[in-house]
């Protein structure tokens, strides 16, 4: 057992740190006002190779493991969380499922371009009338010689238009349910795919989030990741991996929030003194750290569980995106309500935090879904 | 970095859950009914070499790390949180004090019969009208010639009636405040020292705990631990190892409210299917093992960070501060989910409801750890 960090781990956090507070901080909140891409802190995050975190070193990646990406990603969300759910978003779950279920075609065609930064990746699988109930899709694939032909309307997709190469789930087989789901490689450039509008959210705003639109849109047989039928299988072990990466981001977010209430508490002055020397105050700054470290550790661990590779990790992953994100939650509300007033305007970051950390007990598995997961395996492991 | 228990580890906490579920957890209610000591636990615990785990091997223990201590303290609290409180206090708050504080003599003396389980321990430091604000003793120790003559009320002190040594806080300079306290070594049966009323709780209740009273009570000066004054530093410096040692029961606590509330939602039948197949028992099992896990990671942290030798007082408090705190709230919803048969003690969970209260409450209120945990964020 041992909880420190190892060198490499340390360097690495620091590094991040230091370019988050350098380049991320200062305009992360004039690009969140402006609903703008953060097209140059990507660029410099690539330069890093953080858009390639865990892509094997032999496709030109930084080779990374879960809880050093997990690290990264958290100090990219202490900055900005639009910038660290771009970044996750193109490592987990688009080259992650590359890395993982691509033939050596696939993954020598994209990972290193992945990894460069040359490209974005995405993940589609949820459409306008399929959330959480994800293997009741509508979109549809038929195979037409060397092509599939995909038909459908996706929704909320992170990274559309900057985002080049999309891992999509559509249905090759419609009546077989979830053993009917199969997974492609999609890039925007193939004929009959579309973006839709952009989605104006509540939060994340300097990410972008929106529709991709499928008429008939050919995608050579090539690009199918896995077998016919594999989709779900797919979908579902990405987001073991992408859930670890949000527990990462929410609890970033949330060392945001603590921080700028740390700061805020100790020069602002009500009744003739400092107000982190009232009770009220200190209460939630104790409360706010404590839930912090607790999350942390749930991530670390799911992380470290998924290096080992060798033990099932979804009840702990699910463990520790359902806890840092409900924490993250509780935690900006608490940073604001420590600003007063100032926590409502936008003058402040808080006021973001509080956004931003509304959507991550949303996306990539609700709450809902979380504890379904959890009390199914707590369940089975008893009988 | 690695969160996984060693092969060691594991090893020792398969031990005790074998121990505890079949020595401890058959008597866990009848001990909570009748509200007796369970001494005959003490000494299986003491022949397993529980009660002083963390002491060094010369002096009778058996040297383990404190990883290894929470992983004993979760098994038996998970029994019976009695048990895990007497064993607790005996190791945290008194072989560890004695072990670290200290003489060459008062080691060979104290530590080892306790260490060996021999004799027990019990910590006196709280008082009627002195409990988080613990500077303010009104116990005082006066000096005159070999000895300090006592005189005070402890109060809520566990381990009291079966105790065989107590380490007592006193002032011996009021004016001097927190920095006039010290601490000494007194035993069962000297002049002036008597057990006062037994103390009736909401739970733990057979952990015998008792008002102890000292009387113009002569205490040999060989018997003061460490100098003059150093009492408060003394007591502060144990009860942020017994912090780690009362998380652990916590999490002891919360896992056996999660695991009694798993296997009856199983068997539990309602509107035709076990009530297992139900979102609403679903999501509150879900809350409870997620929490459970939460709590057992700032646990095992705040002890691998004792272990490194550094200061943990901020580790511990958290750990504390939240494990407590999930113990209740997964009792909570453990008697919710037994229903009505939750509210009886037939079912264990209505032990677990009462005995969860106090985690939140001894070695440092929620309250306190809050404070402790402010004051180091703010420090930096």
């Amino acid at each position: 057992m041992d909880f420190s960090l190892s060198d490499e781990q340390r360097l690495l956090r620091d590094t991040v740190r230091e370019y988050v507070a350098r380049e991320v901080m200062p305009e992360a909140g004039k690009l969140d006002g402006a609903g703008e891409f953060p097209a140059r802190a990507v660029r410099g995050l690539a330069e890093m190779g953080l858009l390639g975190m865990t892509i094997p070193e032999s496709y030109g990646g930084a080779g990374l493991d879960s809880l050093s990406a997990a690290m990264a990603i958290e100090e990219i969300a202490r900055g900005s969380a639009s910038l660290a759910v771009t970044v996750s978003v193109t490592n987990s779950v688009c080259a992650g499922p590359i890395a993982r279920f691509g033939t050596e075609d696939q993954r020598r065609r994209y990972l290193p371009r992945l990894a460069k930064g040359e490209i974005l990746g995405g993940f589609s699988l949820t459409e306008p009338d399929s959330g959480s109930d994800a293997a009741h899709l509508r979109a549809r694939a038929r195979r037409a010689g060397d092509f599939y032909l995909l038909d459908g309307d996706k929704a909320w997709v992170t990274n559309v238009q900057v985002g080049h190469l999309f891992v999509l789930i559509a249905a090759t087989d419609p009546a077989s349910g979830a053993r009917g789901l199969t997974a492609f490689l999609v890039e925007k450039s193939f004929p009959g795919f579309a973006f839709g509008k952009i989605e104006d959210k509540m939060g994340l705003r300097s990410s972008l989030t929106g529709g991709i639109q499928l008429q008939e849109c050919r995608v050579p047989v090539s690009n199918r990741l896995g077998e016919e039928g594999q989709g779900f299988k797919i979908a579902m072990a990405t987001l073991d991996g992408a859930r670890i990466g949000i527990g990462a981001q929410a609890v970033g977010i949330a060392r945001g929030a603590l921080e700028e209430a740390l700061a805020f508490a100790r020069q602002r002055k009500a009744f003739g003194q400092s107000i982190s020397r009232f009770q009220a105050i200190q209460f939630m700054l104790a409360d706010m750290a404590t839930a912090i470290e607790a999350a942390r550790l749930l991530v670390q661990r799911a992380a470290h569980l998924r290096d080992r590779g060798d033990v099932p990790t979804t009840a702990e992953a699910s463990k520790a995106k359902l806890f840092a994100t409900e924490m993250v939650n509780r935690v900006a509300y608490q940073a604001v309500q420590i600003h007063g007033a100032c926590g409502y305007s936008r003058e402040y970051p808080v006021e973001r935090y509080f956004r931003d950390a509304r959507v991550t007990t949303i996306y990539e598995g609700t709450s809902e879904i979380q504890r379904l997961v959890i009390a199914r395996k707590l369940l089975e492991s008893c009988s | 970095m690695n969160l996984e228990l060693t092969a060691e580890h594991r090893e020792i906490r398969e031990m005790v859950r074998k121990f505890a579920e079949e020595e401890i957890a058959p008597v866990a209610a009848e001990h909570d009914r009748t509200r007796e000591f369970p001494i005959e636990s003490v000494r299986k615990c003491a022949e397993l070499n529980l009660m002083g785990a963390m002491v060094a091997e010369r002096y009778g223990g058996s040297g383990l790390d404190t990883v290894s201590y929470t992983l004993i303290i979760e098994e038996l609290s998970r029994a019976c949180a009695s048990t895990g409180v007497i064993v607790s206090v005996n190791n945290s708050l008194f072989c560890h004090p004695v072990e670290k504080f200290g003489s060459e003599d008062q080691k060979r003396r104290f530590l080892e019969p306790h260490a060996k389980g021999e004799k027990i321990g019990c910590f006196c430091l709280s008082e009627p009208e002195a409990g988080s604000d613990a500077g303010n003793q009104r116990t005082t120790a006066a000096r005159r010639g070999d000895v300090y003559v006592l005189n005070g009320t402890k109060n809520f002190i566990t381990n009291g009636v079966a105790a065989d040594t107590a380490l007592v806080f006193a002032t011996t300079d009021r004016a001097k405040k927190h920095h006039g306290i010290s601490a000494f070594l007194i035993e069962k049966g000297t002049p002036g020292f008597r057990l006062g009323k037994d103390e009736v709780k909401l739970g733990i209740t057979c952990s015998g705990s008792v008002e102890m009273v000292f009387e113009d009570c002569p205490v040999p000066a060989a018997n003061r631990l460490g100098e003059e004054g150093m009492g408060f530093k003394i007591a502060m410096n144990t009860l942020d190892g017994g912090r780690i040692g009362i998380a652990a029961q916590a999490v002891g606590i919360a896992r056996a409210c999660l695991e009694e509330s798993t296997h009856y939602a199983r068997e539990r039948q309602a509107f035709g299917k076990p009530i297992s197949e139900f979102q609403a028992i679903q999501f509150m099992l879900a809350d409870m093992a997620t929490e459970v896990d939460a709590a057992r990671l700032l646990t095992h942290r705040a002890a691998w960070t004792k272990d490194q030798g550094g200061r943990f007082s901020l580790e511990a408090s958290q750990a504390k501060l939240f494990a407590s705190e999930v113990a209740m709230r997964s009792a909570v919803k453990a008697v919710q989910i037994f229903g009505g048969y939750g509210y009886m003690n037939d079912y264990p969970v209505e032990r677990y409801f009462r005995d969860a209260k106090i985690t939140e409450i001894y070695e440092g209120t929620s309250e306190i750890q809050r404070l402790v945990i402010a004051s180091s964020l703010l420090k930096d």
